[in-house]
């Protein structure tokens, strides 16, 4: 089993002609490297109608539709996250609960809203209560605001950890960009935090860093825009580990993670 | 036979690397098939001056010139650069290495063209790195920009002819090259993999099509990357076995030749 913790679909919104051509790509290169699960999020309409990291309620609910359409299309090989935007808290919430009883299996919160916001607190604990983790999009050491996005951090994210220790939470694509040293130490004894692995970024030295920071039960592998970059991350990590603690990285810590019975 | 273009031996002043030694380096290529490594010292591109470095980088190789070919760095700024380019023939460099954006130098300034030209007279490729890491994880006080394409443009067409190797370029960077330079000047620019996407958005098998697949060749910028990575693409692109031999050796021994 390879379960891909983070992935992305596009629906005819998006802001790409070759959309279908795209997810077409990410199924057939997926089967190719033997990934068995694709969890994904499709974020709005990608910039076209509302911004990426601001998705108005209309390109949210369009997108959870395509997925769970998606999903429903390629059953037991795509599973869906939730897109939510939490500064409309009350309907982020109801959209959780009535995406969760359709079958979605996490939530995606990307940069609408610092992570440390309280804001954020009736959604951590939805999630708890719906019994799913919330994938959270990372800047990895955000040392200022980058326009188009209110980015948050490893430490912002532990923050919010701390507060719902009841709540999961992934903290996205390490090799995404920024210094992955620096969240590393942040997530240092927060247990209900695990890292995906996911982002084109391949520095020579991370993988260690992460295993001897988090260890290896708190590893996700993902991929996210580079499919590419997820093999070689396996691959690597396949030279330097046991095969029990590659399987946990391939699939078992997302098992634990995920509901009970998700990936079936 | 697979020759990767793009490796370093030595520290890296920014992040501690697990292991930048020879025998690091060909442990990763013996587990991925890598025959032969262009090795450059990756200290010196933060030297004031280079030539030390150089001399341990020939060091560190010694034993093992079977399989590591020294790339020595040249900063063209310094009094009598020159000799250092001459050692580096004389040394057997299969190509020198440049760094203008840590040795503040304007990249196609007169120094650079000067090099370039000199490099040139010797038929000695010069190897350019766009960066050497992403420009949103640096630390504070690395403040070197990366590589503009506007520089390579210039450079590749220059009277002399000169070869570029570049490396760590993505698919905006070489397709803003390449269709910017005539037939002949494009021909002088080889470009090495590593930082251009695979699968979904598949822009090296986009490259390869637009572009053409002579025009590329293998390297993985280890140890400051996984070597995996270049590897990992040209399996995701399956190409032919006779494409294959081309990115991972055949072009660039023809592109030298």
């Amino acid at each position: 089993m390879l379960i891909d913790v983070h992935a992305h679909f596009h629906t005819e919104r998006s802001s790409r002609p070759d959309w279908r051509e795209l997810n077409q790509r990410r199924l057939t290169a997926g089967r190719q490297m033997g990934i068995t699960a694709h969890v994904a999020s499709i974020l709005g309409s990608y910039g076209a109608r509302s911004p990426v990291y601001f998705p108005s309620q209309d390109d949210i609910r369009h997108a959870n539709d395509a997925l769970a359409a998606l999903g429903a299309e390629h059953p037991g090989l795509v599973y869906g996250y939730c897109v939510v935007n939490p500064n409309y808290t009350d309907r982020a919430v109801r959209e959780i609960e009535s995406r969760v009883a359709a079958g979605f299996i996490g939530v995606k919160l990307a940069a609408s809203r610092r992570a440390d916001d309280a804001l954020l607190d009736p959604i951590a604990d939805t999630a708890r209560k719906c019994g799913v983790p919330i994938l959270h999009h990372t800047w990895q050491h955000r040392r200022r605001d980058w326009p188009g996005q209110e980015a948050s951090d490893a430490v912002e994210l532990a923050a919010l950890a701390r507060r719902h220790p009841g709540t999961k939470f992934i903290l996205a694509h390490l090799g995404g960009g920024g210094d992955w040293q620096h969240s590393l130490r942040a997530l240092r004894g927060v247990a209900n935090v695990w890292v995906d692995l996911s982002g084109s970024g391949l520095d020579g030295g991370m993988l260690e860093a992460a295993l001897a920071a988090v260890g290896v039960e708190h590893l996700l592998w993902g991929a996210d825009i580079t499919l590419d970059t997820g093999l070689a991350k396996l691959r690597y990590l396949e030279s330097i580990l046991p095969p029990n603690a590659v399987a946990a990285v391939r699939h078992g810590n997302a098992e634990a993670v995920f509901p009970p019975g998700a990936f079936r | 036979m697979t020759v990767d273009v793009s490796t370093f031996v030595g520290p890296y002043p920014f992040r501690h690397l697990p292991d930048s030694s020879p025998g690091g380096l060909l442990r990763q290529m013996d587990r991925l098939g890598i025959h032969h490594a262009w090795v450059g010292h990756l200290p010196s591109a933060f030297y004031r001056d280079p030539a030390p470095g150089t001399d341990e980088l020939l060091r560190l190789v010694a034993p093992h010139r079977d399989r590591l070919l020294p790339v020595p760095a040249v900063h063209p700024g310094l009094p009598r650069w020159e000799d250092d380019l001459r050692a580096a023939a004389e040394a057997g460099a299969p190509a020198v290495r440049a760094y203008p954006g840590q040795q503040a130098l304007a990249p196609a300034g007169p120094e650079m063209v000067a090099l370039m030209e000199a490099a040139a007279g010797r038929r000695l490729p010069v190897l350019l790195t766009v960066k050497l890491e992403d420009l949103r994880q640096r630390h504070p006080l690395d403040a070197a920009p990366d590589l503009p394409p506007s520089a390579v443009r210039a450079l590749a067409r220059l009277e002399a002819g000169p070869r570029l190797l570049v490396t760590h370029a993505d698919r905006g960077f070489v397709e803003e090259v390449h269709f910017g330079l005539t037939p002949d000047e494009a021909r002088r620019v080889l470009w090495e993999i590593s930082w251009i996407w695979g699968p979904p958005e598949d822009h090296l098998a986009l490259l390869l099509e637009t572009i053409g697949a002579e025009r590329f060749t293998f390297g993985t910028g280890m140890p400051l990357r996984l070597p995996d990575g270049a590897v990992a693409k040209l399996d995701l692109l399956a190409p032919a076995a006779a494409d294959r031999a081309r990115l991972t050796g055949a072009n660039l021994q023809r592109w030298r030749e």
